[in-house]
């Protein structure tokens, strides 16, 4: 897994590459946290995610919790077809606020 | 599918098994292959081999003469790590449960992510969770095995078993002794951690509507011999009398060798004589 953080108008935005799995989700998770200590709205970018499984999962909702708590905006956008599924699955893709693309997310972030 | 560029690979490759309880032969040459991402469901009769199959499927055993491979290797010939290295890569819902009885649900569904991750307890605790919510468990992490219902038994079970997605996913008569509504239930929700997760499933089972319902492909085992592996439309337009009799439920006609029948009855074949 690799990750990239932009700032787009004072929103953060984390895209994540690859495989997101049990030895790459601690990563994910920290970097998640991480910066939702630092910014008012996150945008986690999935476009690029080929594999995602449930601990990764997992620390997208701790961090999305997390992110309610604080009153903080947090969502995902353009979600790779194979991590919607996994989404699917456990019915989380009614849970999370998920755009279509970086566009979307980042205008209504704004 | 989960997306990742795939090509039908052999995950299980198994050749010439033969096994042995005692003297008893229980696996007569078996030999199959299994492709990454399908469902194999392997059915047979009371007897026919098909538990002990999975048994060394799993390496829980090791046959008398014949391979097995898992993901291209022999569990046999692995060492230490490399055999934990593959186990992580493979999840087991057995019969009975097999869940530890002085565990809570959750705990014992944690157990595999403690022995074999570095993920944070938060991180863990939500896994188990949204397990036990796919599996329709939600809430009963709390609980302890002697607390739950047989079905529910079976559920937790296949919850620990996929805890760490496992690639290939072993399940052994998941629906049977659970009612035709849950037993439904959990056959969807196979082919939906398929589908989501592109996990190879292999499912021992003599509950027929069940594996026609989810099987790519079906192995008849009889007597610890392949009968016949093949698509559901090529098991039922198959002429073999003694699968047409399985799926129909009807008994066999035993064939009856009475100079055996009487050595038998005598004690005098040799794995009696062991016993005397």
């Amino acid at each position: 897994m690799i990750y990239r953080i932009k700032d787009e108008n004072g929103t953060t935005v984390v895209a994540f590459e690859g495989e997101v799995d049990l030895e790459s989700s601690p990563e994910a998770r920290r970097i998640l946290l991480d910066c939702l200590g630092r910014t008012s709205s996150l945008l986690v970018d999935l476009s690029a995610v080929t594999y995602i499984d449930s601990s990764g999962i997992a620390s997208l909702v701790e961090s999305f919790q997390n992110a309610r708590k604080a009153g903080r905006h947090f969502a995902l956008v353009a979600v790779s077809g194979s991590v919607l599924s996994v989404l699917r699955l456990s019915r989380l893709d009614k849970v999370f606020t998920i755009y279509d693309t970086l566009e979307d997310g980042l205008a209504r972030a704004g | 599918m989960d997306g990742r560029e795939q090509k039908p690979e052999k995950v299980i490759e198994v050749r010439d098994l033969v096994a042995h309880y005692g003297e008893r032969k229980i696996l007569d040459g078996v030999s199959m292959d299994v492709y990454g991402g399908e469902i194999m469901v392997i059915i047979g009769g009371s007897g026919s081999g098909k538990s002990t199959l999975l048994r060394h499927l799993v390496a829980l055993e090791q046959g008398t003469s014949g391979t097995v491979k898992i993901l291209g290797r022999d569990p046999a010939a692995l060492d230490a790590k490399e055999a934990l290295a593959l186990r992580k890569k493979i999840g087991v819902a057995f019969q009975g449960g097999a869940l530890f009885s002085s565990m809570t649900v959750g705990e014992n569904m944690m157990l595999p992510l403690y022995e074999h991750t570095v993920l944070d307890r938060t991180t863990m605790e939500i896994m188990v969770r949204l397990k036990l919510e796919v599996v329709g468990l939600a809430g009963f992490e709390d609980l302890m095995p002697a607390e739950l219902s047989g079905g529910m038994v079976k559920r937790a079970a296949f919850a620990r078993a996929v805890i760490m997605d496992p690639k290939i996913l072993f399940c052994d008569e998941p629906s049977a002794g659970l009612d035709p509504v849950i037993a439904a239930a959990l056959d969807d929700l196979l082919l939906r951690m398929r589908e989501a997760m592109g996990m190879t499933i292999i499912v021992v089972t003599h509950e027929l509507e069940s594996a026609f319902r989810i099987a790519d492909r079906i192995t008849v085992l009889d007597q610890g011999r392949i009968l016949l592996t093949g698509t559901t439309e090529e098991l039922r337009e198959t002429k073999s009398e003694r699968i047409q009799n399985l799926l129909q439920r009807r008994t066999q006609e035993e064939i009856v060798d009475p100079e055996e029948y009487l050595e038998r009855l005598m004690g005098e074949r040799l794995g009696e004589r062991a016993l005397l």
